[in-house]
This record gives C-alpha cells, structure tokens and sequence, in this order.
C-alpha cells in the first residue's frame, strides 16, 4: 500500500471508503431505534381532545382542566378586564406574536386574536408558563395575579395580563392558546 | 514523581504465583501503599478519599433501595414512605441515601475549591482538572434524576423546572427546543413515563461516575499529587509513602467527618430537604416557593438573575463549563494561592460569591435579592474570565521555598534535610 499516493486512488481506496460510509450509515441506523423510542409514542400522541361545560364559570370566576396532561385556564373575564386587556398598546407587549395555535404566526397580540370572536369574556389558555413550565397563579380568588391582573407564575416572577401576555419576568412568549371550539353557548371542545 | 521503585514482595507461593500471571496486588500497593505522597499535605486533602468513600456508600445503598422502590408515576411516591416505614432498616438505608447525596455535594465543593486555592488545575494537571470537572457534572446530573423518584411536589417540578430548560432553545431554532424537552419526557408534560427513564439513569449513572472516577485517579498518580506550596516532588526527603502516612489521615478525616453525617443520618434526616416533598406530586399545582436542593442553589441564582430565558440557560450552563478552562484562563505560573497576595484576596471574594448566590438562590425571585443576585453572578464570571488572567500578569508573587523539604524543616544544612524526611 505504501507505494500508492494520494492522487492514484486505486480499487481498494474505493472498497475501504466504501465499507467505512456503509458501516456509518449502518451504526446511525442502529442508533435510531434507542433514541427514537424516548419520544412520545402514537398512544401519547393520539391527539385527546376534552369537551368543557362552561355553564357553572360564572363572571370572574376561572377553572382549570387537564389537555394532554396540561392544565388548561379557562377564565369568564370580566368587562373590566376585557377593556383592560384591549387597551394595551402592542408596542407595550413583551412578546407581539398572539400564540394562537387556530391563527398563523404572523397574528399580533391583540385580544380579540387570542379570544374568539362573540365570545370575548371567555379566555382559554394553556396554563403553563412559558418560562420553565411552572402553573402560574391567578385562577383561585385568594391568588397572587402579579402587577398587570391577570397571572403570576411564583417560580421565577413573571407576570402575564388579563390576555395571558407576558409582561414582566424571565419568560419569553404569552401564554399558548390552544385550538379549541365551542360547541354550543355553553360548551367547549379542546383539541 | 509518580513513577517510584516497587517495594513489592509477594509474601506466599501463591502470591508469587498470581503476580507472574496478574499483577494486581503489585499495581494496588504501587498506586496506594507506596505511592509517594508530598509529606506537607494538609486535611484539605482528605477530600479525595472522603469523595470515594460517599460514591461507594451511595451505591450500596442505592442498589438496596432500588429493590424495594417502584418507578412509576402511582406508585412512586408511596413505596419510598414503605421504605421508609415498613422495609427492614429502610429508614436507615433512605436516610443514608438521602443525606449521602448532600455531603457528597459538601465535601466536592471543599475538594474543589481546594484546587482552586492552591492551583490543583495548572500544568502538568490540566486532565486531571477537566476529568474533575466531567466528575461534577455527572454527579449533577445523578442528584437531579435522583431528587426526581420520591415523586413529591418539589420532585415533579424540579423536573418540569429544569427539562424545561432545554425549551430555551426554541429562540435559537424554533420547534427545536420543544421537540427536545418532549423527547426528555416522552410525552407532552412530565409523567410516569419520565419517571421511568430517570430512574434507569439514575442507576446508570453512579457506575459512570466510577469509570470516571479510576481515570482520575490515574491521571492524578501519572503527575503526582499537588501540595499545599504548588511545588513539584524533587527529592526523596519530599514525599512520605502513602501507607500509613496519608492513609491514617484519610482514615481520620473521614471519621470526623461521618460523625457528622450520622448526626444527620439520625437526628437530622429532612434538614437539609424540603418539606413540600412530602406531599405527593400533583401536575396541576405548582409550590409557591420552587427551590433546588441546597447543592444547585448557586446556579439557580444565576439562571433566575438573568431576565432573559435564553441567556440565563446559558449563563446557568457556562458558570459550570467555564470551570474546565481555569487552567489557560489562569494565567499566573505560581499554583499555590499562598504565595499569591493578589490572588488569595480574589479567591475568597470568589468563595463569597459563590456562598451568597447559594443564599440568594434560596430566596424567591423580587427584590431586593435579584439584584444582589447579578451583582454576584456578575462577579463570578468577572472573577473567571478578566480577573484569573489579569491578576497572573500583573502580581509579584512571595518568594517559593526551594522545596517541599525546607518549606517544612526551614533552611537547613541540605545533607540534614534530606536525611529527616527520609524516614519521617
């Protein structure tokens, strides 16, 4: 071999190459099947959807409800805090993107793209702060529900709006709204 | 340095049997009976054992934990009370687990700031210093999975707190981020199902921990150990065998030092927890007040003094990874802190840093801790990344004593030192 130099690639360069690539492919191949199996499985995946009866959640008053193993916010908001919520100015908003997984990226934060349209007292969120995951505060009368009076999440100090708009503290994005419809005036169906 | 004449003999037909096939007494009492030791060590240098000491203790006790635990996200938090009111002596086994973990933490952090004050990091020892550092981050890695099997509220969201941490990387690539933090749990939130591959990790990883361990020590009898005045080995009067001389140390400290822990292990066993651990895990309702265990505490300051997700991940991260440069970044060409006036000073701001940011970590996020927070993190990568490479420049260091011999016996006639530190 010793007499073979570099510009003479010859008929065993090309078989030693060739067996090296196949034995990478081959090892990445093997690989997948032990990383892959820690990603959630169909059965995990299997898009659950939960139906919501609205009717006892009186003015004011909030409840939460279990999606895909997230608690989901659901607040009847209050005119107060409805004309709150609308008269912020966007260039105020931490994050000016609405988070609404029914609207494209390109939506802005105003509150009638979080909220459906008719339906604006009612706020459906995802109640997990987008910092590190914490539930925030807010839904039990007696809670913290930070300076702007909508939610507080006590792990690092963020406070989001009567729209779930981040506005003060470590966490980057407004609270995910997730796709949901109402069924009637009274019920919900989340997913 | 390390490389030394065996003083080997094999006693028995049988032992010179087995060491002209597998040398293995040989090798032990090479590394650990007659390994040359610097004869000035001090109890600081206890630590390495204690160290060994608190891995071995861990796995034992793990692996009998681990027959009566049950991984899953029902189970879980009732079968370690089972543990610690019905098995035999499980109370004890637990209590030994759970208060190991912390003076593991304790007596790494004295070990690491112990090469820290006296240069441990610097030529030839660098290997030996990063290999160190891969040691802490393991050992990290194996508490936090190991906080996660209790299964109570500080348990679960510990673990959303900090799998979510991964999230972050979502502002550099969109989805990306998400797409990790789901693959963590298997699922779209922590669940039984993260339980599960924790606690396969968590066995896993101690037996890392111990592969890495022996190459540690290898490096650490390739160069030699350091010594409380940085200087090298050069004649025999330096060094002492390390049976009994280091070993009898050893073995002292470490009974001081499990005194200690068995006041903790008995009267003491949830000081050093929380509470809210008591209470089992519930997705649905996050503590109002989320601490780490006392260990991480300085960290979590400096992930939550950065209002930035981002750039608090990544300054939490870099204060770890930082540690394996502290060999190029610190520029001075003296080891020991004792003969660096500048640098000592420097030091021990560092060390109060570091114990202020443990302090502030356990408070909640407003003021007025947050901003003693930054000021603090901000100078603990001051301290790394200008002051370590300016203070070596510019510091006129205290005259070294020739060697280890005078630095202990004082100037004497040459020919007398050397025959006092043969024998003593």
């Amino acid at each position: 071999m010793a007499s073979h130099t570099a510009d003479d690639p010859n008929r065993r360069d090309f078989i030693v190459i060739a067996a090296q690539a196949f034995a990478v492919v081959g090892a990445a191949a093997a690989l997948w099947p032990f990383i892959h199996q820690m990603n959630p499985d169909a059965s995990t995946q299997a898009l659950a959807s939960t139906e919501v009866d609205l009717s006892p959640v009186k003015q004011g008053q909030a409840i939460t409800v279990l999606w895909r193993g997230k608690p989901v916010f659901i607040r009847n908001r209050t005119p107060d805090e409805i004309k709150a919520a609308k008269d912020v100015r966007l260039a105020d908003l931490k994050d000016p993107v609405a988070r609404n997984d029914a609207l494209p990226d390109s939506a802005r934060a105003t509150d009638e793209n979080r909220t459906k349209a008719g339906k604006e007292n009612w706020l459906v969120m995802v109640g997990i702060c987008t910092h590190l995951g914490c539930i925030p505060k807010g839904q039990s009368m007696g809670d913290a529900r930070g300076d702007y009076g909508g939610w507080f999440c006590p792990c690092h100090g963020s406070h989001y709006d009567t729209a779930g708009r981040i506005r003060q503290g470590p966490a980057p994005r407004n609270l995910e709204v997730p796709p949901y419809e109402f069924q009637s005036d009274t019920q919900i169906k989340i997913g | 340095m390390a490389s030394h004449e065996s003083t080997f003999r094999p006693a028995s037909r049988a032992g010179k049997w087995l060491d002209e096939r597998l040398p293995l007494p040989r090798l032990m009492h090479g590394q650990f009976v007659d390994f040359p030791t610097p004869r000035n060590i001090n109890y600081l240098w206890t630590t390495g054992g204690l160290l060994t000491f608190f891995l071995g203790v861990q796995i034992a006790t793990g692996i009998v934990l681990a027959m009566h635990y049950i991984p899953s996200a029902g189970d879980a938090f009732s079968s370690v009370e089972a543990i610690r009111r019905d098995v035999n002596y499980g109370w004890l086994l637990r209590n030994i687990h759970m208060v190991g973990a912390s003076f593991f933490f304790l007596a790494a952090y004295i070990h690491i700031g112990r090469g820290l004050y006296y240069g441990s990091y610097k030529a030839p020892r660098e290997v030996l210093w990063i290999l160190g550092v891969v040691l802490f981050l393991l050992m990290m890695a194996t508490a936090f999975m190991g906080y996660s099997l209790p299964w109570g509220q500080m348990s679960f969201w510990a673990v959303t707190v900090i799998t979510n941490l991964f999230s972050s990387v979502d502002a550099v690539v969109p989805g990306l981020g998400t797409r990790i933090v789901q693959w963590l749990w298997g699922g779209f939130s922590v669940s039984g199902t993260t339980l599960t591959r924790f606690y396969a990790l968590h066995y896993l990883l101690p037996f890392a921990i111990a592969g890495v361990v022996g190459l540690h020590i290898w490096a650490l009898h390739v160069v030699g150990q350091n010594n409380p005045t940085g200087l090298d080995i050069k004649q025999p009067s330096d060094s002492v065998p390390m049976a009994p001389y280091a070993i009898m140390k050893d073995i002292f400290a470490l009974s001081v030092f499990v005194l200690l822990f068995a006041w903790f292990v008995f009267y003491l066993p949830d000081y050093l927890g929380h509470s809210d651990n008591y209470i089992e895990a519930n997705p649905l309702s996050t503590p109002p007040h989320i601490v780490p265990e006392w260990y991480f505490l300085p960290y979590y300051a400096i992930l939550r003094a950065i209002p930035d997700k981002l750039l608090g991940v990544i300054a939490m991260f870099s204060s770890i990874l930082l540690l394996v440069f502290i060999p190029w970044l610190d520029t001075s060409r003296v080891r020991s802190a004792k003969y660096r006036p500048i640098y000592k000073w420097f030091f021990w701001f560092f060390i109060i840093s570091v114990v202020a940011l443990g302090y502030l970590g356990s408070k909640p996020p407003e003021p007025p801790y947050v901003g003693w927070a930054r000021f603090f993190t901000a100078y603990y990568f001051l301290h790394l990344l200008v002051i370590l490479p300016i203070v070596g420049v510019i510091e006129k260091s205290r005259p070294l004593p020739r060697s280890i011999t005078e630095a202990v016996l004082g100037k004497e006639p040459a020919a007398q030192g050397a025959s006092a530190g043969g024998g003593k």
